[in-house]
């Protein structure tokens, strides 16, 4: 069974870094959202499997409230 | 003009026993005469067990309300020998277009599997349904069957005692009192017998109006259902149109929550909407308006002591998806023959309890199904519409986020796979005939299978002997046996060579093996009749 690859996994993490955002270059606060939604779609398909998609959420969900403590 | 839904079509007539100095006493009534309750007086009436149906009305339905029928109810109309009169009238759909804003963003087809006797879906005006029912009524009561219908005897009271309940009725003349062993209440959303007992409602109202128009247009769109959302002629809002039979449109206008009904349903106010929505060109008429306020709940309990509520009056659900109706027949196709049981001492009154069981279990199917449909249409949250845009954008271009647009999931038949009353399974036999499950059509020779079940137990046989009939505890269990087809093969041996199938009197699957074995029918029979249920 596939467990969420939380080890680093990109290769060039600043080039990609760096494309993401210049995705939301010129884009006003509504289209980013837009966009964003979007892409988790995207990508939430290509993964598919339930369990490392909970797995996804329940990471971002974590780091969301430990900034807010 | 004279539509059926203005002509009385079971009026008043005095019953002797008005007259009686004690009140009369019958096994079962019905109160409502709407389609679930004359499903369930049909179903116990042509099993010979008296009924008698109430309704404070003499009318069917009042406009059309619900339009779109699947399969399985059709199946079950079939069961009430009734079948042929929707499905001749109503008109078959297969494909379904979704738009966005001004653009198409893709289209479905619903194409049914080959092999059953019935279409994944009809549209027919509830009112024709109502009507059809009533015909059957009439068909029964020419053959002698116990059945009786009295329009304009509108219940005012009921009160339980040990072993019966009484009720008073008021008519155009003096009011009377009736006794009855059970009650069945089929008498709608607003559930008179439900608040007369004290029984709570619980969900949730969605905090939503719709539109629906009914019109009649000679226009060439095509039979096909038309989902829009945010569409220009109905901003931030959704639409639906959809077709009935005689040149009879459904629109459904989606008004958001703070409107005034009354000024929304006035024709001045309603014409320009559809004149948006059609184009200017377009010559219509109105047949019936109406807004809609709609809710997803349900009793906590669809049994109190002799009484047993079915359809409306039992829950609730939003339009999307078309499974009011739908499921209510579905209750009393579950309820009937286990009331039948119980009032022939052939089983014990606990067996009713699993009418409760099994229907809890398909409400709360249907509600959380039209529940997230909902959401989808009325994103709660802005960010719930940002999800809601990004899937309908996507759904243009690429296939994967198409199954992700919910403009109501269409009913499909109920299983109770986790029901008390199911018996053993054979895991390598396909999921979708488990016990629990409705038996699946399939061509036999020149018939269909649907049409050789119910109304009693039936064995299926395939590929292996089993006795052509059973006597188990005074029921008779008739055996079917059935050729081996490749549809048999998918739909029920899976991967085994021969099987045995125990099949309910409402076409459900109660057990199943590989082969006969008598002590082992005759275990899963008294379990699916309630000889097993702890107490
Ligand atoms: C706009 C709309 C669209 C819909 N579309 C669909 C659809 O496409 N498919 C679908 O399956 N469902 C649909 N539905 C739901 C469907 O109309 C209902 O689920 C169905 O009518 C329920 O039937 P019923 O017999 O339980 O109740 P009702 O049809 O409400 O009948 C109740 C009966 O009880 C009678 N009654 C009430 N009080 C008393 C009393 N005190 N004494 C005697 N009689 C009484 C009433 O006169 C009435 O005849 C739709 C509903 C609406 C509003």
């Amino acid at each position: 069974m596939t467990n969420l690859n939380t080890k680093p996994n990109i290769n060039n993490p600043d080039g990609f870094y760096a494309e993401l955002l210049e995705l939301h270059e010129h884009l006003d606060k509504d289209q980013s959202d837009a966009l964003n939604a979007r892409l988790i779609l995207i990508l939430a398909n290509h993964i598919g499997d339930r369990k490392v998609l909970r797995q996804a959420f329940k990471i971002a969900q974590l780091a969301n409230t430990s900034n807010k403590e | 003009m004279d539509k059926i839904f203005e002509r009385p079509l079971y009026p008043y007539e005095r019953h002797h026993d008005q007259d009686c100095a004690q009140p009369a006493r019958h096994t079962v009534v019905v109160i409502g005469a709407g389609p679930i309750g004359l499903a369930a007086a049909i179903d116990l009436a042509q099993s010979d067990i008296p009924v008698v149906v109430i309704d404070d009305n003499d009318k069917v339905s009042w406009g059309s309300r619900a339009i779109c029928f699947a399969k399985r109810p059709l199946e079950i109309l079939d069961r009430l020998g009734c079948g042929d009169a929707f499905v001749n009238k109503g008109v078959t759909w297969n494909t379904g277009k979704v738009f966005f804003d001004e653009r198409q963003v893709f289209e479905f087809n619903l194409l049914a599997e080959d092999g059953h006797k019935r279409p994944a879906f009809i549209n027919l005006q509830q009112y024709y349904f109502e009507e059809y029912l009533i015909d059957r009524v009439r068909e029964l009561q020419a053959q002698g069957k116990p059945i009786q219908l009295r329009g304009c005897n509108k219940l005012i009271s009921i009160d339980q005692h040990k072993d019966h309940a009484t009720i008073e009725i008021e008519t155009p003349e003096e009011p009377y009192t009736l006794e009855a062993d059970w009650v069945i209440a089929c008498d709608g959303a607003t559930s008179p017998v439900r608040s007369m007992v004290g029984l709570d409602f619980v969900g949730r109202v969605f905090e939503d109006n719709f539109l629906i128009a009914d019109v009649i247009m000679d226009a060439d769109f095509p039979t096909e259902r038309w989902f829009w959302f945010d569409p220009p002629f109905n901003r931030g809002q959704s639409a639906l149109l959809h077709k009935q039979p005689d040149g009879v449109w459904r629109i459904d206008l989606q008004l958001g929550w703070d409107i005034d009904k009354e000024q929304e349903k006035k024709p001045e106010n309603v014409i320009p909407r559809l004149k948006a929505m059609l184009g200017d060109d377009v010559e219509f008429e109105l047949e019936w308006v109406s807004i809609y306020t709609f809710q997803c709940r349900r009793m906590e309990t669809f049994r109190k002591g002799r009484i047993l509520f079915a359809g409306d009056a039992a829950h609730q659900v939003s339009p999307f998806g078309a499974r009011g109706a739908n499921s209510g027949l579905q209750d009393t196709d579950n309820l009937c023959w286990k009331l039948k049981l119980v009032i022939e001492n052939k089983a014990p009154e606990k067996l009713l309890d699993t009418y409760d069981i099994e229907r809890i279990h398909g409400a709360n199917e249907n509600i959380l199904n039209s529940s997230r449909s909902t959401d989808f249409i009325t994103p709660k949250s802005q960010t719930s519409r940002i999800f809601r845009d990004a899937v309908l954008n996507l759904a243009e271009t690429t296939q994967f986020a198409r199954p992700l647009v919910n403009s109501g999931r269409l009913s499909v038949p109920c299983t109770y796979h986790s029901s008390p009353l199911n018996g053993p399974d054979v895991a390598s036999m396909p999921r979708r005939t488990k016990p629990g499950s409705p038996a699946i059509d399939t061509r036999v020779g020149q018939q269909w299978l649907i049409d050789l079940l119910g109304n009693k137990f039936h064995i299926i046989a395939i590929n292996t002997p089993a006795p052509a009939e059973l006597e188990v505890d005074n029921l008779t269990i008739e055996t079917l046996q059935i050729p081996v087809t490749d549809e048999v093969t998918q739909r029920y041996l899976g991967d085994t060579k021969n099987a045995i199938y125990l099949i309910r009197p409402d076409q459900h699957v109660a057990a199943r093996w590989e082969h006969f074995d008598q002590s082992q029918i005759e275990k899963a029979l008294r379990q699916s009749i309630g000889k097993m249920l702890n107490d």
